[in-house]
């Protein structure tokens, strides 16, 4: 997209003498006004606009959560006691803060489900993917070592299973883990160093976001047929059409997140984590948040040694291969066909996965006995077969669908099958909604 | 082919799961191996729901409980007398119910520690100077801090019922099992358990047979001036309420603001909705 010349004209003398010295004011508007965007995109593409202001709330509630918190191992639990009842405010901004992290995270999987969906990864957006994976690791690292911070119980305990994982690399393993703790176990250097990359992490966030939307503007976005952008009457100007349905798309996600918020603030939390940190307390089961359990699910699956591996370093290297797969997608994936519409059997997998991945979170959440973790071994192997076996074989193997001629012809074709009105040109004005 | 038999394996082992976590569930009762024993009852509250207020008369009654019973062995660090404000109190109410309190303070000018009486900014005091000494006092367990129990304490809801939670907003799990804790002693354990020394058998219990807290309740032990009824039910109640309060004394503020940005949110976004279809009319997409 990024090809096309620039249409922007500086209209007031501060526009022109702007323009002629650092040329923002055509950047911003390039970017978000004139930039094209294909006229099909459908609601599961305002999740990239929900994603920015998730991430712009929980950098300005966490500054000021952050001006009140104390990152100390006796008083980190009783300063954000303090912030729930003394701080104007307070509750509202910590249970946004904590619950936002939450949500952020419902976004990023629905938007990396979009992508999965709609081979939104497959060239030439491999390495706007990529980065979107980069984006989702600091997430999990910037959400683990948020929860550490208010030093309850499932904080303590939590941080010490998760950087217990570290140990079981060999050779350099405790290293790492020292490192990590500043210590040989969770302690007050591990508290202050936890706040602090927990506060640095957000702004390398937004760095790679800046990088993410950089890549997109070249390339452009796909859209539901993933068939590339032909002719000017494939897309439309991203504002005001864009913008308004984004607009719309995040006030909807606003609403489940206030939903939350004011009536269900502590439902996505552990209650042991009102429980101030005891390092000699073990609680029955530990558990981390929500959006780690599928991966926590596949780090217990492996029970058992293989060859040289034993079970705590094989359960390790499958939990981080199951992020290392979504890395590798744009090569795992053979298919000509970029979008799921067009390709039944990957369509029928995709949702597979999806209800696999949801399976696995649930595992997650239950104790690692009986007939749990046969099952949670069945469902890691189904998700790796999925990116490993699944995903190259359909490619090779499958008829898709007869694919429209350009994503005009797919618009007209869907609104005649659709709704019955007779579209022949773009500007139809009785085919609305 | 092999998708078909891939399929077909993964619905196998979902049916298989299934049936082994219900052959699990057959145990002996002399011997439970998941705790609690009896789920909680889910009572009544007035904060549940969206428009959920605290029964002041009830807090204040919970409040009495706790004097007299509970705050014996259980501290409420957290909590400042002025936020008994929540409660109904008037400021002068709240400054004659600190000054009961004997508070250590000090240093003073001279370097001596001192006693004076307690002032609205003050916190409850704790029974016990330290934890060691709450343990020691008690069998070995130390009382835990009260001040955020009702939100520390929720049994798992297990599927499907969490799901149903989001929609009937149940987040009163804290409230409900301190309740079913308190009315759920002076049960005879099934012939065999074998309950250890020193503690009492309490279905409710989250995790074990029995605990170390002896039945604190037992009815008429509180006088209530207010007519309610003395019983072990009505204390356990007032005090789980209580103890909501004590752990969240913003609930009403957040419900109510609730409310408001949830009305916000459906008025702007049916403005936004139909400036969208207005803006799209003429695009076909």
């Amino acid at each position: 997209m990024s090809e096309g010349h620039s249409t922007y004209t500086p209209k007031t003398g501060i526009e022109r003498w702007f323009d002629a010295r650092m040329p923002l004011p055509r950047l911003i508007y390039d970017s978000f006004v004139a930039y094209p965007v294909p006229r099909n995109l459908n609601y599961m593409w305002t999740f990239g606009g929900i994603l920015s202001i998730m991430l712009v709330a929980q950098i300005l509630t966490g500054i000021v959560l952050a001006m009140h918190y104390t990152s100390d191992t006796n008083l980190a639990f009783d300063s954000v006691e303090k912030i729930m009842r003394d701080v104007n405010s307070g509750w509202l901004l910590r249970y946004l803060h904590s619950n936002g992290a939450s949500f952020f995270f419902v976004a990023v999987y629905i938007h990396i489900f979009r992508g999965l969906f709609y081979g939104s990864y497959k060239a030439p957006r491999e390495l706007l993917w990529i980065l979107g994976c980069i984006i989702y690791l600091l997430m999990m690292a910037t959400g683990f070592m948020g929860y550490v911070l208010p030093w309850g119980q499932m904080s303590f305990w939590g941080a010490t299973v998760i950087t217990g994982f570290f140990s079981a690399i060999p050779l350099v393993g405790n290293w790492i883990q020292e490192l990590l703790l500043g210590g040989f176990a969770v302690d007050n250097p591990t508290l202050n160093r936890f706040f602090a990359l927990h506060y640095l992490l957000p702004f390398m966030i937004a760095g790679v976001v800046v990088l993410h939307i950089w890549a997109l503007h070249v390339v452009g976005q796909s859209n539901p047929t993933g068939i590339e952008v032909k002719s000017k009457t494939d897309t439309v100007a991203f504002t005001p059409y864009a913008t308004i349905k984004d607009a719309f798309g995040m006030i909807v996600f606003l609403f489940f997140f206030a939903y939350f918020v004011f009536y269900l603030p502590n439902y996505l939390g552990h209650p042991d984590n009102y429980t101030v940190a005891n390092p000699l307390k073990t609680p029955a089961h530990i558990v981390p948040e929500w959006y780690f359990l599928p991966f926590y699910a596949i780090l217990r699956a492996i029970t058992f040694n293989i060859g040289p591996i034993n079970s705590k370093l094989g359960g390790v290297l499958c939990m981080f291969g199951a992020i290392a797969m979504l890395f590798l997608v744009p090569w795992l994936d053979t298919s000509k066909v970029r979008s799921a519409v067009y390709r039944p059997w990957y369509k029928l997998f995709f949702w597979l996965f999806v209800a696999d991945a949801i399976l696995l979170g649930w595992l997650g959440s239950q104790p690692a006995e009986g007939s749990y973790v046969f099952m949670a071994q069945m469902a890691t192997l189904f998700y790796f077969a999925f990116f490993l076996v699944i995903m190259p074989v359909l490619g090779l193997i499958e008829t898709p669908r007869r694919l429209p001629n350009s994503i005009t012809e797919a618009v007209l074709e869907k609104n005649k099958g659709g709704s019955g009105h007779p579209a022949g040109a773009t500007a139809a004005p009785e085919t609305k909604g | 082919m092999k998708k078909i038999l891939t399929l077909l394996a993964l619905l196998g082992l979902v049916v298989a799961g299934t049936a082994a976590i219900a052959a699990e569930e057959e145990h002996n009762p002399a011997a439970p191996t998941h705790f609690p024993i009896n789920e909680p009852k889910e009572m009544s509250w007035s904060f549940a729901g969206p428009f959920g207020t605290y029964d002041k008369a009830q807090l204040q009654r919970g409040l009495k409980v706790y004097k007299e019973v509970c705050s014996a062995c259980h501290s409420m660090n957290l909590v400042a007398f002025r936020t008994l404000e929540g409660l109904g109190y008037s400021d002068a109410q709240i400054k004659t119910l600190a000054a009961e309190y004997t508070i250590h303070d000090g240093p003073n000018d001279a370097g001596d520690m001192f006693d004076r009486p307690g002032k609205p900014s003050d916190h409850f005091p704790a029974p016990f100077p330290n934890e060691q000494a709450a343990a020691s006092a008690n069998g070995g367990a130390a009382p835990p801090d009260m001040s955020l129990l009702a939100k520390a304490r929720g049994v798992e809801r297990g599927f499907p019922r969490f799901i149903f939670d989001i929609f009937t907003q149940y987040a009163q799990g804290g409230p409900d099992y301190i309740h079913s804790l308190l009315t759920g002693y002076d049960q005879t354990p099934p012939a065999g358990m074998v309950i250890p020394e020193g503690t009492h058998y309490n279905p409710y219990f989250l995790s074990g047979v029995s605990l170390k807290m002896p039945k604190p309740l037992s009815d008429g032990q509180v006088t209530y001036d207010d007519g309610s009824p003395q019983t072990v039910d009505q204390y356990a109640r007032d005090v789980s309420a209580f103890l909501m309060f004590a752990a969240e004394p913003h609930l009403e503020d957040r419900k109510k603001t609730g409310f408001r940005v949830m009305v916000f949110l459906l008025l702007f976004g049916a403005l936004v909705y139909m400036t969208k279809r207005r803006v799209w009319a003429d695009v076909a997409h």
